[in-house]
């Protein structure tokens, strides 16, 4: 195991910011920490990374102990964190120079694990880090994260903030770094990139809702979903939350996720329901779950 | 029946030297609509809508937003809109009530109307219990659906929704797009920015921007057509990747 957590509790203030995680991480795989902002995602990386202990439970990384051996986790991780934390003041080449130079090492030698990602800031090599665009930073910091060729790396919302496309190619850049052999784990609020994990944990209020991978976490989910479609969106929200048999009713991009509480279910019933609602145009078809309907439903 | 235009826009074009920012973009949106303008960083799109809500200068064209011309009539463009972002919204250190006062106070509502509106408000968001804690002390969700009702506090014509819903849970967010929902169907035009394709999804019509211009402009049902795609964000890779 890369990473073991046994009842890894914190509290700031009296307020639980985690309760018991328990969870391991596998050598080499590409681990999610999937959950909304204060779900306690950051406090975890805080306390693997060696830089908050916690109150309670034990956590290993690449078999040290977070708090007896945590020079030697230091030194075998590479930590980017959530907001962006390099040297403004300095230029791409210089942060860079300084991270390897910390670790003991050199751009050069371990420049081949950089490369595909360096090579697209390159060209700005002597810029100010705080002059880069936002998706220049974020492969900076990755760079800085990786110089020293870390056995595991952790990724605090590295995709938070940054459009679709630099998005892409982050998560194919990860996918690179993983078949290097390089265990990570990354956490998003983001749930559609939950299905680019080998296995995701869902968080929520400092507890985890569930493990598994992305395929079987949707596979688990208890009831048919129908994708719900009318000529007007917000009445046919309300009348679906005025109907009896409701189980949910969840506004999902063009259409409206419907569950039913009955198992002998008939859309049918519904559609004659919403029209003499006076909704028209009514479409009800089966659809499949998603990650984000799995964790509404864990998290209700 | 003829659908009232409250964003007309024309040729709208900003330079910065020789850098075309926004490059004569043209589209109109519709009284209760919900329109989702989208771009990758570095598009346009901040420079578009700082056009748009009066703080910024075109430099040709012609825009018309809530009826009032957006070079000659900037501040009553300001008056009759509202507008919500991430990084811009209340005020952490006054209370929930001492929020909506301010706001109110900011346009011009009298004191029986923020009184009403307060009251209203605070019903409606089941805020009850927490009308008199400080705004830094709530969950970010309940923050953004303050701040969203904040911005229609002065019952305007269009709001605008900058990257609105970052980082909260699932179910808030559909809470959230439920209220805008609402707004809409009220008659309340929603002019939204956002990063995130699957909320696209949720827009009665989409426009897309790549390098200044508007590249892509329909509905989300169209466009996934028109670009054979399975969702929003595939529509956006295919654009703004060529």
């Amino acid at each position: 195991m890369s990473i073991t957590l046994a009842n890894i509790s914190k509290s700031y203030k009296g307020l639980k910011a985690l309760e018991a995680i328990s969870f391991e991480v596998k050598a080499g795989e590409l681990f999610g920490l999937i959950g909304p902002d204060g779900a306690g995602k950051t406090t975890l990386f805080r306390i693997l990374t060696t830089l908050l202990l916690a109150d309670e439970g034990t956590a290993r990384v690449t078999g040290f102990d977070v708090v007896s051996d945590y020079k030697k986790i230091r030194n075998s991780v590479g930590y980017m964190p959530g907001r962006f934390s390099l040297y403004q003041d300095l230029t791409v080449e210089e942060n860079l120079t300084f991270f390897a130079t910390i670790f003991g090492t050199t751009i050069a030698e371990n420049y081949d694990l950089i490369k595909e990602i360096y090579v697209q800031i390159e060209p700005f090599k002597d810029r100010r880090a705080g002059k880069l665009s936002g998706g220049m930073k974020q492969k900076l910091a990755l760079c800085c994260a990786l110089i020293h060729k870390p056995e595991v790396l952790f990724l605090d919302e590295p995709t938070t903030g940054v459009d679709p496309v630099s998005r892409k190619e982050f998560w194919e850049m990860l996918k690179r770094l993983q078949q290097k052999g390089i265990t990570i784990l990354v956490s998003t609020p983001y749930m559609d990139e939950a299905a680019l994990c080998d296995r995701i944990a869902l968080i929520q209020g400092g507890k985890i809702l569930q493990i598994d991978t992305p395929q079987a976490i949707v596979g688990h989910y208890p009831k048919p979903i129908y994708n719900l479609r009318a000529n007007k969106t917000y009445q046919l929200i309300k009348a679906l939350k005025a109907y009896e048999n409701n189980y949910s009713v969840y506004p999902f991009g063009e259409f409206v996720h419907y569950t039913d509480q009955r198992t002998d279910f008939d859309p049918s019933e519904l559609k004659a329901y919403l029209e003499s609602e006076g909704l028209s145009d009514v479409v009800i078809e089966k659809t499949e779950a998603t990650i984000e309907d799995t964790f509404m439903e864990l998290a209700k | 029946m003829k659908r009232e235009k409250v964003i007309q826009v024309a040729g709208l074009t900003k330079r910065f030297g020789d850098f075309a920012a926004v490059d004569a973009i043209s589209f109109d949106v519709y009284r209760g609509e919900i329109f989702g303008f989208l771009g990758a960083n570095g598009a346009g799109k901040t420079t578009a809508m700082k056009m748009l809500i009066g703080i910024s200068n075109p430099t040709s064209g012609q825009a018309q937003v809530a009826g009032f011309d957006v070079f000659t009539h900037a501040e009553d463009i300001k008056k009759n809109i509202g507008y919500m972002s991430q990084k811009f919204a209340l005020y952490d250190d006054l209370t929930v009530r001492e929020n909506i006062r301010f706001f109110g106070g900011i346009y011009g509502l009298s004191r029986e109307r923020i009184k009403e509106k307060s009251d209203a408000l605070i019903e409606e968001l089941g805020l009850q219990g927490a009308a008199h804690k400080l705004v830094g002390a709530l969950p970010l969700g309940w923050k953004q659906k303050l701040s969203f009702s904040v911005a229609l506090i002065h019952d305007p014509k269009i709001v605008f929704l900058d990257e609105p819903t970052g980082g909260v849970d699932p179910i808030t967010r559909r809470q959230f797009w439920e209220m805008i929902y609402k707004a809409a169907h009220q008659g309340t035009t929603v002019f939204v920015t956002t990063h995130y394709m699957d909320e696209a999804e949720y827009c009665d019509r989409v426009s897309i921007m790549v390098n200044g211009k508007i590249e892509a402009l329909d509905s989300p049902k169209q466009l996934k057509e028109q670009f054979q795609a399975a969702n929003m964000n595939d529509v956006f890779l295919k654009l703004a990747r060529g």
